[in-house]
């Protein structure tokens, strides 16, 4: 069985899965029955001045009947007791000295910082995570997303944390930029030992068309709040990677978005993650769902043949280029295969009003479209493909006219129906080549006609 | 129109698919893969637009959904609830193929239209998310639109308001005989359009098979009559207890008179009584013909027709979806036993698979390649057994092994193999014709008759199918009609 443990900057934890600073980290008790299931570590709660919450506090995006694809909350930080906070971190600590417990802080002044980070160091902490994060309410008081969202303040604090901090210090940032590598750079001058990214994203979820009020309501209002859960995974996924592609930030990355089993952890590792954190997920189905995350994680990296989540991490970081590296010769056209088409012809829907107008059923032949890049006549292939359970309801793709973009197969309902066959050329080209070779004018243009 | 007695027999059953919350409605409908030409369209007599209302159910614009349904079917709730969907729309959908459970498109369907026909119930529960605003209830009439297709995929359907256009028709003054399902689409299409519509019912209850015939854990024949209330609100005049025939008098109104007083008329009279065994001991008390038992089961009073089936042995003669139905609710109502006898063998039965299926749940025994000989009755003309015989399959006209007679005891029996063609109407309408099996010719497209001021449409046409296919008859005769009444003067004749 492959090794999951991690090394985080100096803080060891048996495998990469943390919890998230937020609802399922409010309590020792819950830290612990987190524990006890398997949970790595835990960053606790944020804690600082406890503050005072509204309900309701969640709202969420259901999609097709599935729920909570998205989940906005406009929750602040802990609103129990600094005191309370400590004991219980102090026990658990006690309790569970393997496991990995991170205080997540957020204060004002120099000075509160230096008290905070001693007090939550007496308590046995193992390192500390600076919420430079929070999108909503802290950041009207100049916290949170606010120092988060300004290089100068994040280099500033950070540097002030460093010089009280005895544990390893983690920068929470927010994604709520113009350019994550901006905050990243700053937390690295600041002298930051990792970062955490990504906090949630400023949203309002959905609008109550009865009170014409936006959720979640607060009687009769409501304010913006943060995004989290699967639908922002892929905006995490790239922020982590445009940091660990980085060679300016050279300190390990805690990735945190949307992650809900172990595919998504293992994505966030393979493009530089060291590790991971998880919210929403556990909202929605509790702490039980490490026991999936373990087991399937390992299985793959045994399966892949490695030994460690070390070999996996960063493996697919190269492969995240510009653009204009792209190989434009590249071609692979959509193939469907009769003896699984199950005839509901979504493919001839999605290719005629969102693609290239190229997939067709019956024995007739079309006239291509006007526009078409290779105009003539799409033959209907003689015979029609004859489904094993379609019939003649299997639909036939005019090749010659498909751009390859997908589409069709993202939409067939039945999985490996559709394939994209690779068609190999024998030239590589890109649009980096072009402009360095000065090819790069395409015809057509503002100035050409 | 008369009022239903309110104690009666069908009360006893329980609704076998009740309506869903607005929350399992969403559920299912989002399941839905939403085809492109979608087969379940296909496979739907009056083509409902399947795969749209649905996702307008997932929308939760379930006033759009209900338009899209009734813009091809006014009686889109009643099929909901009695459409053979197995074999019909959800036999049809690809989740079969993916070893799926087909959308419950009968269910939706009538979860989409249930407030416009019912006016209560349906999506009053919350909807799945706490915040989903209450719907509001569809606007009549409706403006109909076209379905276009670009290529293979359906594209858009623009919103256009008719009010106008309709205000400008040409009014036409129409007349319906019967007001079963193809009477009343026929109809009920007309009205919309702003024409003068009656219908001419010789019962005292409207709304044909679709109120008297239908199994009542399918549909009630009170929760029927919403449906007929349906139609009448879109404008359609119903004169019950008037029966067209050769005379005209109180009740009675000729076909003559008719077709003297009307633009066009509209046969939709269903079939005739039961169709008799002719053996030996058949008059006499305790034997009935299938749809007037269903029909006394339906409307009368409780305790006098409970008396005649709890307890009692049973036997219902034929193989086809109606015996299959009395054998089914006899067994629900109590009888102490139920037999079919049927004189062929399974693979020749008329009845739906499936409807067997439920009836042998029931507890109804099915006799195969097994034919009545005669009723044997005692002194006092109580029916004592039913003398059957085995057939003889093989034989060119269907005999009886000689030797296989036997006795087999019973309180009752009910004979449901078929019913006789209504063919005297036809004498009083000039020019309509009928085929060799009774039913009248009509062009497949328009629904119209020899008679060119005649339509006709419905179980007198196709010899007995389904509600949907009488209303998809009632329908396009409307349309053929109406399409005639926009090209002035320009008849299509039948080839
Ligand atoms: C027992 C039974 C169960 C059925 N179950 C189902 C089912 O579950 N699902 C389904 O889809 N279909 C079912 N059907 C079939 C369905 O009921 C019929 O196909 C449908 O009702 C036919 O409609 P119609 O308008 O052609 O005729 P009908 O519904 O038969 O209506 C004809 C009307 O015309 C009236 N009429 C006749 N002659 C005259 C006259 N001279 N003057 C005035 N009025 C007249 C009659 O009184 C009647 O009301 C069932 C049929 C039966 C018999
Ligand atoms: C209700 C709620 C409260 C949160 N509170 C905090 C918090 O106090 N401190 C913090 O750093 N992040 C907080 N977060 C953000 C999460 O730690 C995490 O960054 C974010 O939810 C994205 O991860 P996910 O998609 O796995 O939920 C909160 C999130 C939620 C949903
Ligand atoms: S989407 Fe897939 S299953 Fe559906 S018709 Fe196209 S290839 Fe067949
Ligand atoms: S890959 Fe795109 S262009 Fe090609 S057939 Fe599929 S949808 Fe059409
Ligand atoms: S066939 Fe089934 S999945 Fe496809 S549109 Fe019809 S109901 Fe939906």
């Amino acid at each position: 069985m492959a090794d999951l443990a991690v090394n985080f900057c100096g803080i060891k934890s048996s495998n990469p899965f943390w919890l998230a600073s937020a609802p399922p980290t409010n309590t020792g008790d819950q830290v612990m029955r987190a524990f006890d299931a398997g949970w790595g570590g835990a960053v606790w709660k944020t804690v600082g001045n406890p503050i005072v919450n509204v309900a309701s506090r969640l709202g969420s995006v259901d999609y097709h009947g599935q729920k909570m694809m998205g989940l906005s909350n406009i929750e602040l930080i802990s609103d129990r007791p600094l005191a309370d906070n400590l004991r219980e971190m102090s026990f658990v600590k006690k309790r569970y000295p393997k496991s990995v417990v991170i205080a997540s802080l957020m204060a004002e002044t120099k000075d509160d910082w230096r008290v905070l980070i001693k007090r939550c160091e007496d308590a046995g902490v193992d390192g500390l995570e600076l919420n430079f994060g929070c999108p909503h309410g802290m950041c009207e008081r100049g916290m949170g997303s606010s120092v988060g969202q300004e290089p100068k303040l994040i280099q500033r604090i950070t540097s002030w944390v460093k010089e009280f901090a005895q544990t390893p210090v983690l920068v929470k940032l927010t994604p709520n930029v113009g350019d994550i590598v901006e905050p990243a750079l700053a937390a690295v001058a600041g002298g930051a030992d990792g970062i955490s990214l990504i906090n949630t994203i400023q949203s309002i979820v959905s609008v109550d068309l009865e009170r014409l009020v936006p959720n979640p309501r607060v009687g009769h209002a409501s304010s913006h709040g943060g995004y989290s859960g699967p639908a922002i995974k892929p905006i995490a996924l790239h922020m982590v990677a445009a940091l660990a592609r980085d060679s300016r930030i050279p300190i390990p990355i805690s990735g945190i978005g949307g992650i809900s089993n172990w595919r998504d952890t293992a994505e966030f590792v393979a493009l530089g993650a060291t590790s991971v954190q998880v919210c929403t997920a556990v909202m929605h189905h509790g702490y039980r769902i490490i026991e999936d995350m373990i087991e399937g994680l390992s299985n793959y990296l045994d399966n892949k043949g490695l030994t460690s989540l070390g070999e996996l991490r960063g493996r697919g970081t190269s492969a995240y280029q510009e653009w204009g590296d792209l190989d434009l010769c590249y071609a692979h056209v959509a193939s469907i295969d009769p003896l699984s088409c199950i005839g509901c012809q979504l493919c001839v829907t999605a290719c005629h009003d969102g693609g290239h107008q190229c997939i067709f059923t019956g024995p007739q032949d079309h006239a291509r479209p006007s526009h078409s890049r290779v105009p003539g006549i799409a033959k209907a292939p003689n015979p029609l493909p004859l489904g094993k359970l379609a019939g003649d309801r299997v639909p036939w793709i005019d090749e010659p006219q498909c751009v390859g973009c997908n589409l069709c197969q993202l939409v067939c309902p039945v999985s490996g129906c559709i394939t994209m066959a690779e068609v190999p050329q024998s030239r590589h080209d890109t649009w980096n080549d072009r402009t360095r070779e000065g090819r790069d004018h395409v015809p057509g243009g503002i100035h050409d006609t | 129109m008369a009022a239903l007695s309110i104690d009666r027999l069908e009360n006893e059953f329980v609704d076998k698919s009740p309506l869903l919350s607005a929350a399992e409605a969403i559920a299912e409908a989002n399941r839905c893969l939403s085809c492109a030409n979608a087969p379940c369209i296909e496979a739907c007599p009056t083509e409902i637009d399947i795969p749209t209302f649905i996702k307008k159910i997932a929308s939760f614009n379930v006033a759009g959904a209900a338009k899209t349904i009734f813009e091809q079917n006014l009686f889109g709730w009643s099929c909901a609830r009695v459409c053979p969907v197995e074999v019909l729309c959800e036999g049809s959908c690809v989740l079969h193929l993916l070893e799926q459970r087909p959308i419950a498109i009968g269910r939706l369907q009538r979860f989409a239209t249930e407030i416009d026909v019912v006016g209560t119930g349906q999506t009053r529960g919350s909807a799945p998310t706490n915040e989903q605003p209450p719907i509001c209830r569809g606007v009549w009439p409706y403006a109909p639109t076209k379905r276009t297709f670009v290529g293979a995929a359906p594209c858009g359907r623009p919103l256009q308001d008719r009010t106008a256009e309709i205000a400008s028709n040409r009014k036409r003054s129409v007349a319906c005989i019967g007001s079963g399902p193809a009477s009343l689409a026929f109809a009920g299409q007309l009205a919309l359009e702003g024409h003068k519509v009656v219908v001419f019912e010789k019962k005292a209850i409207a709304g044909g098979l679709n109120t008297t015939g239908i199994a009542p854990y399918k549909l009630h024949a009170e929760a029927a009559l919403s449906q007929v209330r349906f139609i009448t609100a879109l404008g359609v005049d119903i004169q019950t207890g008037m029966e067209v025939g050769d005379a005209d008098g109180a009740n009675r109104i000729s076909g003559k008179t008719l077709l003297a007083n009307y633009d066009a008329v509209f046969v939709g009279v269903g079939l005739g009584a039961d169709a008799r065994l002719g053996i030996e001991g058949e008059d006499g008390p305790e034997v009935w013909g299938a749809t007037e038992w269903i029909e006394r089961m339906k409307l009368e009073m409780r305790p006098r027709a409970r008396s005649e089936i709890a307890n009692k042995r049973i036997i219902v003669v034929g193989g086809g979806n109606t015996a299959i139905d009395v054998a089914r609710e006899c067994a629900m109502l109590g009888a102490a036993s139920v037999t079919m006898v049927y004189r062929r063998g399974a693979a020749q039965m008329s009845g739906y698979k499936h409807e067997l299926d439920h009836a042998r749940i029931a507890g109804v025994s099915v006799m195969l390649h097994t034919q009545p000989v005669s009723f044997l009755r005692h002194a006092s003309g109580k029916l004592a057994a039913l003398k059957v015989a085995t057939t003889n399959d093989e034989a060119k006209r269907m005999t009886s092994m000689a030797g296989t007679e036997r006795d087999l005891p019973c309180d009752s029996v009910v004979i449901a193999i078929g019913q006789s063609k209504l063919q005297g109407i036809v004498k009083e309408l000039p020019g309509v014709e009928l085929d060799a099996r009774g039913c009248i010719v009509v062009d497949a497209k328009t629904g119209q008759t020899h008679n060119p001021k005649v339509f006709a449409g419905g179980d007198c046409v196709n010899g007995g199918k389904e509600v949907v296919n009488a209303v998809a008859d009632g329908r396009n005769a409307a349309r053929a009609f109406m399409a005639r009444n926009r090209f002035k003067g320009q008849v299509p004749s039948i080839k």
